[in-house]
């Protein structure tokens, strides 16, 4: 008999294996579904399209690609599109237009990304929720928040949860605005990457692998420059990396409260950072991904992190229990077993073509004031000659001006 | 006497117009400069009439060298244009089809063999010998069951897509601008079953694929083009050169003689090199998105016909924004190692998220996937990371 029950359970799990992703999609959800489509596909430019209060399930991806588009909810956690269960995808919500405006609704569970906007001028975000509900797993979407390629873009009192790579992403852009938005439990809270002019400010990021990230990544459209992070809360960014090998986030060392990865010109002041395991601030360079690799890489990427400056930010805690066992005993080697990391940690890749007295020119330095130290970590020989020497570090920068949306978002 | 010679003659004369006229009883071809007609039969380009689906004169079929895989589904394409007018050849675009255009294509599949089969089950097989059609001919519906016929208008602004999707009764496709969703089951030779989701895109993510340049977002037909249009097709009255045959019936003006003209390899054919299939398959599976302009032109992967044999086609490449669909792997083609590459990894996924193509297909094109994996294992050298 219990023999019986086994295969009948087993037949039971092989037969549901085989069906096509059974979707719990109702009447009332597949009908909305279809509305939403439609008013998607007539939409003009000026129409809103009013979503009321409501939690719905999606089984196909949603795209516009009409111009001066609002979508508006009636609340982050009173509009829910549920994409739990979908079969097609990837994304929540594609966009492919200009003047878009999205506000006050959610976007859950979708298969890939939730909300991407993929080349359009004058993008704003406001007010939006997006949630994985199951927490940090790997086999979330990739990103929530995701402009690419998109100009004049306001992300702002918006949630990301989940996201297996990063909650607010923006991408390959220029002037952008991210500022009063909490991300949490994603590998990469919030990633300004290959992107000019940004200002990342009054946000929350916690319990993700790393905090806020400001990446170049190779063989782009653009390289990345002039990025303020300030009057941030940073702290606690100790989960896990659940970000498949091969993704660029998934180099970042749980712990990592503020990165600076192969980027130009970041200003990092006035924020609070606090209680990120590995380091609160972490300069580095694409070598230490270990995906540099001269065939696969464009000849002429830049892969050193030049004119960073870190000054003001109020620092707690942290460096106390760095992701990994080459950190770990990088530490122990440095600071004592019960030693901690300082506040910045610096891989030690410098641009050798550039440095005259043993220092790059005056505008391509890494400067550091306030904080308690500073290490060279001596990537180029496998972390074998630390440094904690922060005199290198004593230098002011250029302040960067900050980024004036134009035109001006209207919400 | 001699006046009833005269009716009798008038009289034949009237039958033999309205044979030419009303081809099979179908009406002229109806171009609609707006809007969505309801019915695919409003169109006249392609109806379903005893029992066969049929082509109206003047609507001239085609195929690819190497088509795109859309879950083994067969396909029906075809090219109408208003008499006076024609497209102008394009050596490496899309040709530049006159206003007036209409180019249809019918997704059908072949039916199992088996006598008892469900109302769903289609045939997994690449057997086209039966999908050959020209006016005059026709596709048995005995033998086939359509899904659904996408239409592309070349209106005055632009490029429209249109979907239409075939009744339960097979005898007419209704506008569905929305798309749908249809459970189906493949059926192999061999009685091998696998149940899927048949998916009609919405109009929308027509967009996504037909849109060659994202700044621009104007569409664009994909198959169209020289390169994949220079081939063979067993038309009515013989087989001839596809270039050849719309010069021919003037429907283009300004192409070389097929000779002369770029010819992408059939991703089947065993006698071509792995390489020139490969690069067939890649280029119309991927190269309308990843191409310099397209959507997928944020990654830094380009697989167009094009694109040079290095970086740029994934060589040891990182990925840009996979996320989890990189499967754990560090590049997107590691050469030699298939199986360490992040291309046949999410080529062999049906994920939505994960999968590529990101939309099109439910299933794994298995054939599809082996190709690419022997060009991978084929290739020389290594990916070695810098410190």
């Amino acid at each position: 008999m219990r023999n019986a029950c086994g295969l009948f359970a087993l037949s039971l799990l092989l037969s549901a294996c085989s069906q096509p992703q059974n979707t719990t999609q109702n009447q009332a959800d597949a009908s909305f579904e279809s509305k939403l489509e439609q008013q998607l596909l007539d939409a003009k430019p000026g129409s809103v399209i009013d979503i009321p209060a409501g939690h719905y399930t999606l089984k196909r991806g949603l795209s516009l690609r009409t111009n001066g588009v609002t979508v508006r909810g009636a609340g982050m956690d009173k509009t829910v599109l549920s994409f739990k269960g979908q079969i097609v995808g990837p994304e929540g919500l594609l966009v492919n237009a200009d003047d878009f405006t999205i506000e006050n609704l959610a976007i859950e569970d979708t298969m890939g990304d939730a909300l991407k906007i993929n080349q359009g001028r004058n993008i704003t975000i406001h007010g939006v929720r997006i949630e994985w509900t199951d927490g940090p797993k790997s086999t979330n979407g990739a990103y929530g928040l995701y402009p690419v390629k998109t100009q004049n873009v306001l992300v702002e009192d918006s949630v990301v949860i989940g996201a297996s790579d990063a909650g607010i992403y923006v991408g390959q852009s220029n002037n952008i605005v991210v500022r009063r938005n909490r991300a949490e439990q994603n590998v990469a809270g919030i990633e300004i990457e290959n992107s000019v002019n940004a200002d990342v400010y009054d946000n929350t990021a916690t319990k993700n692998t790393g905090g806020i990230l400001v990446f170049n990544m190779p063989n782009l459209s653009q390289e990345g420059h002039a990025t303020r992070v300030f009057h941030n809360k940073v702290f606690a960014n100790n989960t896990g990396n659940f970000a498949k090998k091969g993704a660029a986030v998934a180099s970042v060392p749980a712990g990592s409260g503020v990165v600076v990865n192969s980027n130009d010109k970041v200003e990092i002041f006035d924020n609070d950072i606090a209680d990120n395991q590995t380091a609160n601030v972490i300069i580095s360079s694409y070598f230490s991904t270990n995906y540099y690799n001269t065939r696969g890489v464009a000849a002429d990427y830049n892969p050193y992190p030049k004119g960073i400056y870190v000054y003001g930010n109020r620092f707690k805690g942290g460096g106390d229990s760095p992701d990994g066992l080459k950190l770990k005993t990088l530490k122990a080697a440095v600071y004592g077993l019960g030693g901690n990391f300082p506040d910045v940690v610096w891989d030690g890749y410098a641009d050798p073509k550039i440095a005259a007295d043993g220092l790059p020119p005056p505008d391509d330095r890494i400067c550091i004031q306030g904080a308690n130290g500073v290490l060279n970590a001596d990537g180029p020989h496998d972390y074998k000659n630390p440094s904690t020497d922060a005199k290198p570090f004593q230098c002011s920068l250029p302040k960067l001006p900050p980024v004036a949306l134009n035109p001006e978002p209207k919400v | 006497m001699p006046t009833k010679t005269w009716m009798r003659g008038l009289l034949l004369w009237f039958a033999l117009l309205c044979l030419a006229a009303c081809h099979h009883g179908m009406q002229p071809v109806a171009f609609q400069s707006e809007g969505y007609p309801q019915k695919l039969s409003d169109w006249h380009i392609v109806e379903a009439r005893d029992g066969v689906l049929q082509l109206n004169e003047g609507v001239v079929p085609y195929e690819l060298n190497t088509p795109l895989f859309t879950d083994y589904a067969h396909k029906l394409r075809t090219i109408w244009m208003p008499k006076g007018v024609s497209a102008r050849y394009s050596a490496t675009d899309t040709f530049d089809f006159p206003v007036g255009t209409i180019i249809s294509k019918t997704f059908f599949y072949p039916l199992p063999k088996n006598e008892a089969r469900n109302a769903t089950d289609v045939a997994r097989t690449y057997d086209t010998s039966l999908d050959f059609a020209a006016p005059g001919q026709g596709l048995e519906l005995a033998n086939v069951h359509l899904v659904e016929t996408r239409l592309l208008v070349r209106r005055k602004d632009g490029w429209v897509a249109i979907p239409y999707v075939w009744n339960a009764e097979q005898t007419e496709a209704r506008l569905a601008r929305t798309g749908d969703v249809q459970a189906l089951t493949l059926v192999s030779d061999n009685g091998e079953r696998e149940n899927f989701n048949y998916v009609v895109p919405d109009q929308s993510q027509c967009v996504s694929c037909h849109a060659h340049d994202w700044t621009t977002r104007a569409l664009q037909p994909i198959g169209p083009k020289a390169r994949h249009l220079n081939r063979d097709y067993r038309y009515a009255d013989g087989d001839e050169n596809e270039l050849a045959h719309l010069i021919r019936v003037g429907y283009l003006t300004g192409a070389p003689t097929p000779a002369d003209a770029p010819r992408n390899t059939n991703w089947t054919d065993t006698h071509a090199s792995l390489d020139a299939r490969t690069r067939a398959y890649l280029d119309i599976n991927c190269g309308h998105c990843h191409n310099p302009k397209g959507a997928a032109n944020t990654t830094g992967l380009t697989l167009d016909i094009a694109t040079p044999e290095d970086r740029h086609i994934g060589i040891c490449k990182p990925p840009t924004a996979a996320g989890q669909g990189t499967g754990d792997h560090l590049f997107d083609i590691v050469p030699g190692h298939p199986d360490d590459s992040i291309l046949p990894y999410r080529l062999g996924s049906a994920e939505p998220g994960t999968m590529m193509p990101e939309i099109g297909r439910s299933t794994v094109h298995k054939e599809g996937l082996a190709l690419i994996k022997a060009w991978i294992a084929s290739q020389p050298g290594e990916c070695l990371v810098l410190h």
